[in-house]
């Protein structure tokens, strides 16, 4: 390849500026893309990266500036031409159907809807092609529901290839896998890279981004704030571009483990879909110490998080609280028994969107301490939101909105207000600061640390291995519903833990604990 | 194009499209009543006097709007907690039917008495035959809407048995009938000599107690919870399949209640063509009062009226009085997608 | 007669085969709004008004075809009013459908009215009658059963046939059946999850229509106003019988139908003379609900069904 040919822009946006109401999500971004090269796109949540790609794909209508596709202007607002132009993207939730097949949901919209015939022998011997040639190992006539995450990420980057793409956008790509899956995952970029693929690469996972890309571009509340030569920059240096300010994270002093307040025992429980179940996993969890459970998404956090929130009871095993059997496992005696859950969806699972914020302070307690023989106690729930609403430093106008009005932050400390004023000593934090700003993130793992230090004994369940290794004083890993033995602070480097979440150590964690 | 969230409804937002719905109504009906040949103006000036025009006809529609005001509270109850009731009709008859069981001379008991047996009893099996799809949803996922529909039409023809047979009135010359219903089990007229039955004052009474129920009781901040996100409402230890069957029960009573009263309360006696299909106006009745208790009552008098108007008017006018269910179904649609439109922004894009 | 003799006369199938054709027709019309993610509950109304739609037509001068197109595009019409509702809006498919039953069926009744303000009885139209097909219509048994039909029985065959072809095996089947299984990865593609749905219930609630219009152009020569009298919702429950997939969804239309024409003339043997005929007439309704109970547990319900789709939210 000569210089000018890999210096041939295939991508250039020129003065892209997006605003929904009051809220700009893009300000003036600028920047080109060009052949062969790997741009990293960097960006704390709600910087404007996912704005920026849906106006690429025409999902959005930018309010200025323009879009050019291999030196050919793109029609704003039209889905089908940045596609047809040959740029394909791998969105992080994917974009699959589970009960087609992998070759259906391949050459889903590749011919006209007109035309007569899916010729699925073609169809599929081209998938054969591209997966051996890729090595993207994935049955074409396997139904995707069957498939596992990573397997279904190959469908996914299939897919574009499948259509001729010649720039591919990854919107969070390694969220779903293994540091080594990861490293697969770099292996076939690579190689399509080398074949003339230009690639961006959304993330916010600063290592990653270090080793694949060639460029970093980082932005911050919508716009442009730095780019640099990946050679010529290190992650410190992103990491305070992409949050404005050198980032002071809690610092989390050493712990004192007291006596187990949740212990489990060869616990196993059903599936759920495709994510599994627990397989004979014993756990403490111990007064005054933070629990980290490290893992790949949909590997039996569910489960876990499902057992201890009182929804799914083992199917076999034992389950103790303060050193005895609870009756009648539920969401309801998991309460009683002082269990406070911090539940993984906040907007489906947390909280009542149309209901206002008293009516969401009480969703747990309103039985209990707020009803007198069938009637509620309004004037005791609304003392009680603006006590939450004081004491959690909720930003809002007052205890009757709905809660839907309300940002992510502000959600999850109502949510930390309403299971922690009880002061609880069991605390269950599923993925507690997915999607919050940093000024949010810093807040909840405070009030993690603060109840941990009071003495309660608190599972933090993260997909990020950063957040776990930063605030656990003991570790777990988890992997198709098996647990791995507890490791303590700084014992573990992260490759070390990404084996064991890839399952590798675990017929030998086994036999050693045995 | 995409709908948008509204933060902050302003007045206006929440007026307009409600009011634009109701005029929409209109507009289809004046181009019907055209087509067949009518003066809107003079046809709705018709339905407005026979609804309105005289102490008599005031006096019906108040009749009219009884039931209706029971089975849009039925309905109301039980959308509002996402159990989607559209057997009204069949639990308004399995009422009428033990009204109709209990008062005929089975049992002789003082009029206060007899009443209280006949309408509770009525609220029971009302509620037992929402409870059978219920359960079937809760246990096994099985769509509510199809199996209350179907429902509806299996009892009607239970109904058409029992008439043939059980309780075919001796008397009755061979028509399809039920015996009358004895002195003590019919609700009294509030004034004497004005037709309108205590049937009227219960239903009031009944909204006010939902209102109450939906307000100021757990139960009520349950059903609403189940209803808005019931996967949260669980998470937070809220027994949702019993809260769902609950609502059944309440749902299937105040349905029952509507036969009930209709039969003790106006009839006196059973038919096949006791309700012309009050189970599904109930649906129209709930959904133009946004689910509201007190809202019901309102709706119900507004549905009611244009029943009895356009009776008269189609006799006077020549129009016919299907109008007036188009009316009410184009409402109901219109009045759906206002009600979006109070909270969401349409925008290109 | 007792039951060994009903099960092996050829009317006995003919007759079946003749009630299943209106639920074949509405079957697969709904079928295939649900495959595309959107319960069609508006189904009984579109059947009556394709019913009298079609009848209307013929009575006024078209030929029997032409009334099977008046009524196919009425339901197509209806169709469009439920899915401006169910689809962009992404109202409530309970409440439009049933507010479009209500809204149709009093469309029709009052049109009726409108249009024979004066009679008492319906007039008669001159029906599809029987084509026997040359050489197999002299098959023993299977003869007279199936290749003795009204040529609108055979289109509601071909029909199901060909929306089975077109659902597996060509790029529009395959948008239609990914709009209902997850709309994002149709939207991803640059299709248009609204079109696609909304094309799939205006299709579909043209093919209801045709299914209401089998009941007065080929069942019976006449509208009534309880003619369709519960199909529809019957027709919800076949499509759930029949595991969203075409083909056994016409095995259990044909199922279905058998056990109607048996309880018809069950009811005019010694049974009949014991059981109330309510009881026989109760029974394709409580078939409904057994079936919808029986498949509860296996139906592969698509995943998308009844969850509108707003573009830019996950």
């Amino acid at each position: 390849m000569t210089d000018t040919e890999k210096a041939q822009v295939v991508l250039r946006l020129d003065g892209i500026t997006k605003r929904f109401g009051p809220v700009t999500a893009n300000e003036d971004v600028s920047f080109a893309l060009n052949r062969g090269e790997v741009i990293a796109l960097l960006g704390e949540n709600g910087a404007g990266k996912t704005t920026l790609m849906n106006i690429l794909f025409g999902q959005y209508t930018a309010d200025e500036g323009s879009v050019e596709l291999f030196s050919q202007p793109l029609p704003a607002g039209n889905p089908r031409a940045a596609l047809d132009a040959g740029v394909g993207m791998v969105h992080q939730h994917f974009t699959l159907a589970g009960n087609l097949t992998v070759w259906e949901n391949i050459v889903l919209g590749v011919d006209a809807l007109s035309a007569a015939s899916l010729r699925p022998a073609n169809a599929k011997a081209r998938i054969r092609q591209l997966s051996e040639r890729f090595h993207l190992k994935v049955d074409p006539d396997a139904k995707v529901g069957r498939l596992t995450v990573g397997e279904r990420q190959r469908v996914e980057i299939l897919k574009a290839l499948y259509r001729n793409a010649k720039i591919l956008i990854l919107d969070e790509p390694t969220a779903v896998l293994t540091p080594q899956e990861a490293d697969a995952l770099f292996a076939t970029l690579r190689e399509a890279i080398a074949s003339g693929l230009s690639v961006i690469f959304i993330s916010h996972k600063l290592h990653e981004v270090m080793a694949i890309s060639d460029r970093v571009l980082v932005l911050r509340h919508g716009r442009l704030v730095a780019e640099r030569a990946t050679q010529d920059t290190n992650g410190e240096e992103l990491a305070a571009l992409m949050v404005g300010a050198e980032v002071s994270a809690p610092s989390i002093a050493p712990a004192s483990p007291g006596a187990p307040l949740l212990s489990m025992r060869d616990v196993t429980t059903p599936g759920a879909g495709s994510a599994p179940g627990l397989a004979r996993v014993s756990l403490d969890l111990r007064a005054g110490q933070i629990t980290g459970l490290a893992g790949v998404s949909g590997n039996g956090q569910a489960a876990l998080s499902d057992l201890i929130s009182g929804l799914i009871s083992p199917s076999s095993g034992t389950l103790e609280l303060h050193g005895a059997s609870p009756q009648g496992w539920s969401p309801r005696s998991a309460i009683a028994n002082g269990v406070a859950r911090i539940p993984e969806d906040r907007h489906k699972t947390g909280t009542i969107a149309d209901f206002d914020l008293t009516e969401n302070a009480i969703l747990e307690t309103y039985a209990t301490r707020f009803s007198k023989r069938g009637w509620l106690d309004w004037v005791g729930a609304r003392a009680f939101a603006q006590k939450l609403i004081e004491g959690y430093d909720i930003r809002c106008p007052g205890p009757d909105i709905r809660i839907r009005l309300l940002s992510g932050g502000n959600m999850q400390k109502l949510i930390l207000g309403r299971v922690l004023e009880g002061a609880p000593d069991i605390i269950l934090a599923n993925q507690p600061v997915r999607g919050l700003d940093i000024g949010a993130v810093n807040y909840v793992h405070e009030q993690l640390a603060k109840a941990r230090d009071r003495g309660a004994a608190v599972l933090l369940i993260s997909e990020d291995l950063d957040e776990i290794m930063r605030l656990s004083d003991v570790i777990h890993v988890i992997s198709e519903g098996r647990l791995s033995p507890e490791f303590a602070r700084g014992t573990m480097r992260p490759e070390d833990l990404g084996r064991w979440m890839a399952g590798e150590g675990f017929e030998k964690g086994m036999t050693d604990a045995a | 194009m995409r709908l948008e969230p509204i933060a902050a409804p302003s007045v206006g937002r929440r007026v307009l499209p409600p009011a634009l719905a109701i005029g929409a109504t209109f507009v289809v009906a004046a181009l019907l009543a055209m087509i067949a040949g009518g003066n809107p103006f003079a046809v709705f000036g018709l339905i407005l006097k026979g609804a309105f025009g005289s102490k008599f006809a005031i006096l019906e529609t108040l009749n009219s709007a009884t039931p209706l005001i029971f089975t849009g509270l039925a309905i109301a109850v039980a959308f509002r907690a996402k159990l989607w009731n559209i057997g009204a009709e069949a639990q308004l008859y399995a009422g009428a039917v033990i009204t109709v069981v209990l008062g005929t001379g089975a049992l002789s008991l003082p009029a206060p008495l007899m009443l209280a047996l006949c309408g509770l009893a009525a609220m029971l099996v009302g509620a037992l035959i929402l409870l059978g799809p219920a359960l079937l949803k809760t246990r096994l996922g099985v769509d509510e809407v199809v199996t209350t529909l179907l429902l509806n039409f299996i009892f009607l023809l239970f109904v058409s048995y029992l008439l043939e047979g059980p309780l075919k009135d001796p008397m009755g010359m061979g028509w399809p009938k039920s015996a009358r219903l004895i002195p003590e089990a019919r609700l009294p007229r509030i004034v004497e000599g004005l037709r309108l039955h205590w049937g009227f004052a219960l239903a009031l009474i009944a909204a006010v107690a939902v209102w109450v129920i939906n307000t100021r009781t757990t139960l009520g901040y349950e059903m609403r919870a189940v209803g808005q996100n019931a996967e949260a409402a669980a998470f937070a230890g809220i027994p949702v399949t019993r809260v769902i069957l609950k609502t059944a029960l309440l749902s299937g009573g105040l349905a029952g209640l509507a036969g009930f009263s209709e039969v003790s309360g106006l009839k006196g006696s059973l038919t096949l063509d006791l309700s012309p299909g009050f189970g599904y106006t109930g649906i129209v009745v709930a959904m133009l009062a946004l689910l509201h208790p007190l809202g019901v009552v309102v709706a119900a008098l507004f549905v009611a009226a244009i029943f009895v108007g356009a009776d008269s008017m189609s006799r006077a006018a020549g129009v016919p009085s299907y109008l007036a269910d188009i009316m009410l179904a184009s409402a109901l649609l219109f009045m759906v997608l206002a009600i979006l439109l109070t909270k969401f922004r349409v925008r290109r894009d | 007669m007792d039951l060994i003799d009903i099960l092996l006369s050829a009317s006995f199938w003919a007759a079946a085969i003749r009630i299943a054709s209106p639920l074949i027709f509405a079957t697969i019309g709904e079928l295939i709004c649900e495959r595309a993610g959107v319960l069609n509950l508006g189904i009984e109304g579109i059947m009556v008004a394709g019913a009298f739609a079609g009848w209307i037509a013929v009575w006024g001068g078209l030929p029997l075809w032409g009334g099977v197109a008046v009524a196919l595009l009425t339901g197509m019409m209806l169709g469009l009013v439920h899915s401006v509702f169910s689809v962009p809006f992404g109202l409530s498919q309970h409440v439009v459908g049933v507010g479009l039953t209500l809204l149709a069926t009093s469309l029709t009744f009052y049109t009726y009215r409108v249009v024979l303000p004066e009679v008492s009885s319906p007039p008669k139209i001159t029906a599809f009658q029987p084509y026997e097909i040359p050489l197999l219509s002299d098959l023993p048994l299977v003869g007279p059963a199936l290749f003795s039909q009204t040529p609108l029985t055979y289109a509601a065959f071909i029909l199901a046939g060909l929306t089975a072809l077109v659902l597996y095996r060509t790029p529009l089947g395959l948008a239609v059946r990914a709009a209902g299984e997850n709309p994002q990865a149709v939207a991803a593609q640059g299709l248009s999850v609204t079109a696609i749905r909304m094309g799939a219930v205006v299709v579909g609630s043209g093919f209801m229509a045709i299914g209401g219009a089998f009941l007065t152009l080929s069942a019976f020569d006449s509208f009534f106003f309880d003619m369709v009298n519960g199909r529809g919702w019957i027709c919800i429950a076949l499509v759930v019988f029949g595991a969203w997939k075409p083909g056994k969804a016409v095995l259990g239309a044909i199922l279905f139908a058998a056990f109607d024409a048996l309880q018809i003339r069950l009811q005019q043997t010694g049974i009949g003379a014991v059981v109330p005929y309510q009881v026989f007439l109760m029974m394709p309704y409580i078939l409904s609900i057994l079936a919808l109970v029986v498949m509860s547990r296996r139906a592969e319900i698509p995943a998308a069904l009844m969850v509108p789709f707003n573009k830019g939210e996950r």
